[in-house]
């Protein structure tokens, strides 16, 4: 299970990133969301992986369709990309990968025993997650959701005003 | 659990790069700006993995907050997006270069 949502999620995250079309681009991505949801739900962390497809797949990328529509965007030129920053791009973003995948490979030490399923599926439950968000975490919910109003509220002033 | 969690953290590294990627190499600002949201799901990915096999549910409450904080994030640059597009009508960000003198 965990291959084949693994492969799905790589193809498709590549199949955003090589489309020529925007709408196909977030549409692929909606894809990716999907399979790292069910990444999430195959390591037992339930809750997380509902909220995944409700902001991502559900309001994001929403958003960000919306937002192609907004602008009419097919009504422009395709953008084509440049040739001589691709072999730049290409080196970058291999030493990035082999960088984290040397991370990877050194296997740290993580000084703690890996836990059973059963532990794993307690304590990625609504229940666990939402006793420390209302205790611990209280106070973390507040900033986030100033940070949500605030960022709602900037957002529309910003798409509503004109600069020259 | 039965897949190594190695497997989750090569899983995230290629989904990161492949963001990376998208970054640099796309010249569509709302497709950057979608790679950005999928190297966040990439260090999310890692988060959830790790926290769940130490069976400690802080690192999934940081990701409840990512979730909420990339939201804040889209939201407003989608704005900025919108913004530009109504002054200069374009989306491709090597035209947007006011800092250029």
């Amino acid at each position: 299970m965990f291959f084949l949502l693994a492969t799905l999620a790589v193809a498709a995250s590549i199949g955003m990133l090589v489309a020529r079309s925007p709408v196909s681009s977030a549409l692929w991505l909606v894809l990716t969301m999907f399979c790292i949801a069910g990444l999430y739900l195959t390591l037992n962390a339930a809750f997380i992986g509902v909220v995944q497809i409700l902001v991502y797949a559900g309001a994001i990328m929403v958003l960000f369709l919306f937002v192609i529509m907004l602008l009419n965007l097919s009504a422009l030129p395709e953008l084509s990309d440049i040739n001589w920053t691709w072999g730049a791009a290409f080196v970058l973003g291999i030493g990035v990968l082999s960088q984290l995948l040397y991370m990877v490979a050194l296997e740290f030490d993580l000084g703690v025993e890996p836990v059973s399923a059963e532990q794993a599926a307690t304590s990625g439950s609504a229940e666990s997650l939402g006793l420390m968000l209302y205790t611990r975490y209280a106070l973390h919910l507040e900033v986030a959701a100033i940070l949500l109003l605030a960022a709602t509220v900037g957002a529309v002033m910003l798409a509503q005003r004109r600069f020259e | 659990m039965e897949v190594a969690l190695n497997w989750y953290l090569s899983l995230s590294a290629v989904l990161f790069t492949i963001g990376t990627l998208g970054v640099l190499f796309r010249r569509n600002a709302i497709v950057v700006l979608m790679s950005v949201e999928l190297m966040l799901n990439a260090v999310n990915l890692t988060l959830v993995a790790l926290s769940q096999s130490m069976g400690d549910a802080s690192g999934q409450m940081l990701v409840f907050f990512a979730i909420a904080v990339a939201a804040a994030e889209a939201a407003v640059g989608l704005a900025i997006v919108i913004a530009i597009f109504r002054s200069k009508v374009t989306v491709d960000i090597t035209e947007i270069d006011l800092f250029k003198g």
